[in-house]
């Protein structure tokens, strides 16, 4: 507990079991927090939404056997998205480890492969030690979660603390300082550059450097594009902005990817979501790379400079090098650049119709104009996260939280949870699916016992969205296992929980639920019943180049 | 596909080694083998493993292993000069017309003998990948009842003097 409240910990999720009542009783004796999670997947979910949305370390705990088990899709969510969370499990004695005992798993076998590290903790006075590692290693370089697993006799143990030194461990040094001799190649190939696209990833957010990205676009005058995970970083509403790329990225984003002569990459992976087909990805371009993970670089794409450092240090640094070399681009001579993007971007916006059925854009759009951009934005996984990501603009970094590597549905609520414990001032929306709402809705009665006012509006088509979107387009439309004709009315579900339940099934009555809905004291779940086939795009098929899109 | 003999020092701790072969069979990664025994310092495990791959492949590799919190070094000793071994225990069928074939073999390689009985040889042969398929080329027409095989070990070679001369 001393190591817990050294490392800031504030707040932890959990839920109980047997071998860890210790632990929560030895809580009960601090001034940290507890929520309660319903469901453990809810409890890791929570440390992840809390994390991103304060930009500090996540905590969950959770008993052994089945309580661990439930934690791993929220690790692997956690891990793929690189988020700083602190798992404590629970764990049988020591003696009883390999013994098929009651509520035994071996957690740290299960989790190596979805967790930065994770630990078995065999003797008490090993405790402090491992646990101060588990928040360095989670928060340091690359971030990402770390599993601690206690014995319950580790636990039960007493041991005498001593402050100890931050960690220092020879194996494990990640490199934030970005070797100059690169940075200088990049300026030299950005000096060239005709048609740049800076290229922003949720490395940018996890460093804390949009403001750096900020002052280098404007510098190159040059357009800025962001994965799914940079939503944030470069604010939605600037001029240069190009909106995400990607497999549901806008037209001009994508178009731009394939004409311009120099990528700029800050913190992202390249990931297949984004590149589409990867031999024609880019391919006019040379392309610099920033990361702090040297597995990242020149994994997907080969890169012309890798620079592996901190995305702050290494835009902190391109900057001041521009401004030493005297690099100076004016705006008239981007003018053919942005010509071209323009025209992209007035013949193919992100567009829809709204008619007499209510467009799931729409309610996205209605709920960016009544929130003005300034709630924090989580979402669940399929067609609802891809509207979110479209039609809500994001000014500042830390507000769209979303389950991007592991596109984990049941995410969004207990994130939700999370950042609203983080940000009890601010206005939490999970824009959700009638499917991926199901995955976690319990987590509902845990919003309403701790009046967490967190707001969800799901976007109803009756279907799993996006796999029906595919059997649409690839598969003759056979909706096999899509359908959610019989769901629950998701109104009187928030209701018998405690909360209010609201529901729009004409476009007139859009504004008024969200008004009703975002202005209730406390949680609030609106259901819209949104027009069944709706499709998100512009699409780029699953092996394309991201410049044959698909669209409306 | 290029051989790559890496050399790995990493903590000598529970789970170290499964974090390191997780790696390859989760990442689509082959081994062709691995050997693993501590240092002159209890704390630390010295990790041979031989690997097939394009040089990206290799690179990846490398940086994934580096990753791992447990790996203190990686040092790829393809393409730098250092001495490789293996060992090999091979049970071959000695009957009276082969036993003195056999021997002369084993006098060739430079091999011993450390088990006899009536109708077999064990045989103790330790080279490089290369000299053990030779012998066991050699050794195949008699009979091969059983082998065991360590994998290769390896350290890379220190320079011989000021002048690198080798002679």
């Amino acid at each position: 507990m001393a190591v817990l409240k050294e490392e800031g910990v504030d707040t932890i999720f959990g839920f109980p079991g047997g071998v860890v009542i210790d632990i929560f009783d030895e809580l009960s004796r601090t001034d940290i927090q507890h929520i309660l999670v319903r469901h453990e997947q809810g409890a890791a979910h929570a440390a992840d939404g809390y994390a991103r949305a304060k930009g500090s370390v996540g905590v969950c705990l959770v008993t052994s056997g089945p309580g661990a088990t439930n934690t791993v899709s929220g690790l692997a969510s956690a891990h793929m998205d690189s988020i700083p969370v602190v798992a404590l499990t629970g764990q049988v004695p020591t003696k009883l480890i390999g013994n098929d005992a009651f509520q035994e798993v071996d957690i740290v076998g299960i989790t190596r492969p979805c967790t930065k590290h994770n630990y078995l903790v065999k003797r008490t006075e090993d405790l402090a030690r491992v646990l101060k590692e588990a928040f360095h290693i989670a928060r340091s370089g690359r971030p990402g979660p770390v599993l601690v697993d206690l014995p319950k006799d580790v636990t039960q143990g007493k041991a005498r603390y001593k402050p100890l030194p931050e960690p220092r461990m020879p194996s494990y040094n990640p490199t934030y300082t970005p070797n100059i001799k690169q940075l200088r190649r990049a300026v030299s190939l950005i000096r060239e550059a005709e048609r740049p696209v800076v290229f922003s990833g949720g490395g940018v957010i996890l460093s804390g450097a949009s403001k750096e990205l900020t002052e280098f676009a404007k510098k190159l005058h040059a357009p800025v594009t962001a994965s799914l995970m940079g939503l944030g970083s470069f604010p939605g509403t600037d001029p240069l902005w190009l909106g995400m790329l990607g497999m549901h990225g806008t037209y001009r984003a994508n178009m731009a990817i394939g004409a311009c002569d120099l990528l700029i990459g800050i913190g992202v992976r390249f990931d297949d979501r984004v590149t589409g087909k990867v031999e024609t990805f880019a391919p006019n371009a040379k392309i610099i790379h920033v990361d702090i993970d040297p597995t990242s670089i020149s994994k997907n794409i080969p890169v012309t400079v890798p620079i592996v450092g901190d995305c702050k240090s290494a835009l902190g640094g391109l900057n001041s090098l521009l401004n030493e070399e005297k690099v100076k681009i004016t705006k008239k001579s981007r003018k053919p650049w942005f010509d071209q993007i323009e025209k992209w971007k007035s013949t193919q916006p992100l567009r829809y119709e709204q008619g007499d059925v209510i467009k799931p854009q729409y309610v996205v759009e209605k709920l960016y104009e009544l929130t003005k951009g300034k709630a924090i934005i989580t979402t669940e996984v399929g067609q609802n996260q891809m509207w979110a990501a479209q039609y809500y603009h994001f000014e500042r970094p830390n507000c769209f939280i979303t389950s991007g590597g592991l596109g984990c549905m049941g995410f969004g609520l207990p994130a939700a949870i999370g950042a609203q414990v983080a940000c009890p001032d601010k206005l939490v929306v999970d824009v959700a699916g009638d499917g991926s709402i199901q995955m976690n809705i319990q987590e509902l009665a845990t919003a309403v016992q701790y009046r967490l006012p967190v707001k969800v509006v799901i976007l109803n088509n009756r279907y799993l969205g996006m796999v029906r979107q595919w059997q649409e387009l690839f598969y003759e439309k056979r909706y096999e296992a899509t359908d959610l004709e019989h769901g629950p009315d998701f109104a009187k579900l928030a209701e018998a929980y405690g909360a209010v339940g609201l529901k729009a099934t004409k476009p007139q009555e859009v504004v008024s639920v969200l008004k009703q809905g975002l202005e209730s004291p406390g949680p609030a779940m609106m259901d819209f019943w949104v027009a069944r086939e709706e499709c998100v795009y512009p699409m780029v098929p699953a092996g394309a180049s991201i410049t044959e899109m698909l669209l409306a | 596909m290029q051989k790559h003999t890496i050399s790995l020092l990493v903590d000598n701790e529970p789970g170290v080694l499964s974090r390191v072969s997780g790696l390859f069979s989760g990442r689509g990664f082959n081994i062709e083998s691995l050997c693993v025994a501590e240092t002159s310092d209890p704390a630390i495990s010295r990790m041979t493993l031989v690997t097939r791959g394009d040089d990206a492949i290799a690179e990846q590799i490398k940086k994934q292993l580096n990753k791992l919190i447990n790996v203190i070094k990686v040092h790829d000793l393809t393409g730098t000069e250092y001495v490789e071994r293996e060992m090999a225990l091979i049970k071959v069928q000695a009957k009276a017309d082969y036993r003195a074939e056999i021997l002369r073999i084993v006098d060739i390689f430079r091999c011993n003998v450390v088990d006899v009985s009536p109708a077999h040889y064990t045989i103790e042969v330790t080279g490089t990948a290369d000299k053990l398929g030779a012998i066991l080329g050699l050794l195949k027409p008699m009979g091969i009842k059983e082998i065991a095989r360590t994998g290769a070990i390896a350290l890379g070679r220190e320079k011989k003097d000021k002048a690198g001369a080798t002679s």
